[in-house]
């Protein structure tokens, strides 16, 4: 099961960003909102193709550009879509924009999620918090050729109920008799009558057969190394975990060296790696 | 091995005058020539108007942190070791705009910055050099995506090499397999022309190998005479006393060594001494990594991207929201080392340390790679006890 090759840009578009108009932007957390962008007129064919799992750098004029992952499913009219959480300087910036302004778009890059090599098996999604973003493409894409999978597991944990993501699709996607989905919060006031505690936790009591069983993992690291345990612990083996790191990224193309994972460049062997080819990941500190 | 074994390759032996001839040449041809010069007591490389701006007569003395010229063998013009600065910056520039955007109605227009123009003949390129430049020209243009400012410069380069015939107090290439001599065929090295700098009853000379079309182009077109058997052995054994008197070794097995130490103790070890200064990475001639800067004008008119060399010793080189990955020392020391000695090999398939030995002259502690890399081995029994 190879990861789906990286899409290589020509050397002259290496730098140069091309300007999409963001056509509706939609809050949906209080620090969490999603872009949708227009390409620009020169790009609109080739515009919106890329893997689910893989990332663009996005520009604000003048401030500076960071990676994010597409969150749109594929073929939404050639429309990009990224949900962005403000964090710093340049989230920030995107946060202030409004319908009609211009973002810088270079990608897409990186390897995404094994869609197609894994059809046949069952697929356990796990995330948490903004991991669902990268996700959810690979979601949609799963549901549209439902057929071609097995069972169909999404997990998620996000730290309160004001902070799950993408509620009204994972009532959609829980709505389906094909589809099993569950969401824990860490902490919980008021009327939330759902789960609380760790992710780990859905991942113990869900019912898988480890042998046909992939998953793909995103969420912040910490989550991410205690998932990976939890599902060792049901027998789903590293060649058959899928992982969606992040790491500081200037050029999205393995040239700028900032991304380096031991002998990995994250932005283009990643973002997402199998298990068993980042070994080292949660075991050697500060790597 | 060293070529210059069969004069049959139409080897040739320069004087300092047809030197001087050969940089005229370049010059009329529209080449700023670019080589070693003695400059506030260090040799710098930097733009050559003839031979005579050459380091005549001058060494250096190179140790664990210390850097000094003093007089060497009168005449020879290449008589010293790595120069403190390499040749990267020529390639791959410390600080370049990269493109200039302008807002317009409906948003910005990126204009890329030009490619540079403008030719460059490098004299006087170190075999590790030239290694490194090959490794460069593999990062930047033969991984994937190509980066169109290195290889425009890269093909706009003209490479004069000079074999090593003195180690220098800090060179380690003969154990990295990058140098006394140019290791690789001499057609894949990289280089257009190579010299080496013999002695022959007291006057030094220089053998000339053209390897390009363009070398043996400008070889021909110089006054010298054909290379004799007896010129290349002087040559070669001058070359072969330079590996013999080299000092210091990398550990043969250092890849798989430093591979299986992620976790070793002895990174806490260079960290107390590690200034974090990240002089090693700033005179290495093969570290790439860079970080790009993005800026407005104060109207907010117009913005431009500049890209600059970093170091995977700053804190802000591996940061995420909430901090950096790398927050200690002794994490940021094993990346560099790490990076360098193994992870190199995963990326590239080779090592990408040439042994040229700059980031043991110039780190100011004085740590040396060799010998802490040869710490992992010696302290390897240990490892168990600690965890
Ligand atoms: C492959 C990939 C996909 C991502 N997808 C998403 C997504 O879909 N949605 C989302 O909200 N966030 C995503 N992130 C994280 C996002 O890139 C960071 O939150 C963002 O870079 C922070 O930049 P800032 O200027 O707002 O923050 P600051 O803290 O001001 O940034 C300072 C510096 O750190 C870098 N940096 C800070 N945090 C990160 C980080 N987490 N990852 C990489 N570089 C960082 C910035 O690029 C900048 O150089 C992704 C990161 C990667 C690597
Ligand atoms: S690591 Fe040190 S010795 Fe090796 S190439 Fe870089 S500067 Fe030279
Ligand atoms: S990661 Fe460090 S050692 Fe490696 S190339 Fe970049 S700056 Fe040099
Ligand atoms: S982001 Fe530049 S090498 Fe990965």
């Amino acid at each position: 099961m190879a990861i789906t090759a990286p899409l290589v840009q020509p050397a002259s578009h290496l730098w140069s960003i091309s300007p999409w108009r963001i056509s509706h932007v939609r809050r949906e957390l209080a620090d969490t909102f999603t872009l949708t962008l227009d390409p620009p007129a020169d790009a609109a064919d080739a515009a919106a193709a890329f893997l689910p799992g893989q990332f663009n750098m996005l520009y604000v004029f003048g401030c500076g550009e960071v990676p994010i992952s597409i969150s749109g499913a594929a073929g939404e009219g050639g429309r990009l879509k990224h949900t962005i959480r403000a964090v710093g300087a340049v989230t920030r910036a995107l946060r202030q924009l409004r319908a009609g302004d211009v973002v810088g778009v270079r990608g897409p890059f990186g390897a995404g999620w094994p869609i197609d090599d894994t059809a046949g098996s069952d697929v356990v999604i796990v995330a948490g918090g903004i991991g669902l973003a990268p996700l959810r493409p690979a979601v949609e894409a799963i549901l549209h050729a439902r057929e071609r999978y097995g069972r169909f597991i999404v997990l998620y944990g996000a730290r309160s109920p004001e902070d799950i993501l993408f509620a009204r699709d994972l009532g959609r996607w829980s709505s389906r008799l094909d589809t099993y989905v569950d969401v824990t919060v860490d902490r919980a006031a008021g009327a939330w009558r759902g789960n609380v505690g760790l992710v780990t936790a859905l991942i113990a009591r869900v019912g898988l057969e480890a042998e046909h069983t992939v998953a793909f993992l995103c969420g912040p690291e910490a989550m991410m190394r205690f998932a990976v345990g939890a599902l060792a612990k049901r027998g789903v083996e590293a060649g058959r975990t899928y992982l969606s790191l992040e790491r500081n990224m200037k050029c999205g193309v393995g040239l700028c060296g900032r991304c380096q994972l031991a002998g990995h460049f994250v932005c283009r062997d990643g973002p997402v790696f199998r298990l068993d080819r980042i070994p080292n990941v949660f075991q050697v500190r500060e790597l | 091995m060293a070529g210059a074994t069969r004069p049959d390759d139409g080897a040739c032996v320069l004087d300092t005058g047809a030197l001087e001839q050969l940089i005229e040449l370049l010059r009329a041809d529209g080449y700023r020539v670019v080589g070693p010069q003695v400059t506030d007591g260090a040799i710098v490389l930097n733009t050559i108007a003839g031979a005579s701006d050459l380091p005549a007569g001058v060494t250096d003395d190179q140790e664990p942190g210390r850097y000094r010229l003093r007089q060497g063998t009168p005449e020879a013009l290449f008589g010293y070791a790595a120069p403190p600065q390499g040749w990267k910056r020529f390639l791959f520039a410390p600080d370049e705009t990269l493109w200039r955007a302008v807002r317009t109605e409906g948003g910005f227009r990126c204009e890329e910055e030009p490619l540079a123009s403008g030719r460059t003949a490098m004299l006087g390129v170190r075999p590790c050099d030239l290694r490194a430049v090959d490794i460069l020209d593999q990062v930047f243009t033969r991984s994937g995506v190509v980066d169109p400012r290195y290889q425009a410069r890269r093909a706009a380069t003209l490479i004069i090499a000079v074999e090593c015939t003195q180690a220098g107090g800090t060179c380690f290439c003969a154990s990295m397999g990058s140098g006394p001599d140019i290791v690789a065929d001499d057609a894949n090295s990289g280089a257009d022309i190579i010299l080496t700098e013999y002695t022959t009853a007291g006057a030094p000379l220089l053998l000339a190998r053209p390897v390009s079309g363009r070398g043996g182009e400008l070889l021909a077109s110089v006054q010298c005479r054909q290379a004799t058997a007896a010129d290349c052995e002087a040559a070669a054994e001058a070359v072969k006393s330079a590996a013999r008197s080299m000092g210091r070794q990398m550990p043969a097995d250092v890849a798989t060594l430093v591979g299986r130490s992620l976790d070793h103790p002895h990174w806490e070890d260079v960290a107390a001494r590690c200034l974090g200064c990240g002089n090693c990475t700033a005179v290495c001639p093969t570290c790439f990594c860079s970080t790009v800067e993005d800026s407005t004008d104060i109207a907010g008119t117009t913005a431009e991207r500049r890209r600059r060399w970093d170091s995977c010793f700053t804190r802000d080189f591996s940061t995420l929201h909430g901090g950096p990955i790398r927050s200690s020392g002794a994490a940021r020391y094993r990346q560099w080392l790490a990076h360098k000695l193994a992870h190199w090999w995963e990326q590239f398939g080779r090592s990408g340390c040439v042994g040229c030995g700059r980031c043991i002259t110039w780190c100011p502690v004085g740590i040396d790679i060799t010998a802490e890399a040869r710490a992992l081995t010696e302290r390897e029994g240990r490892t168990d006890a600690n965890h």
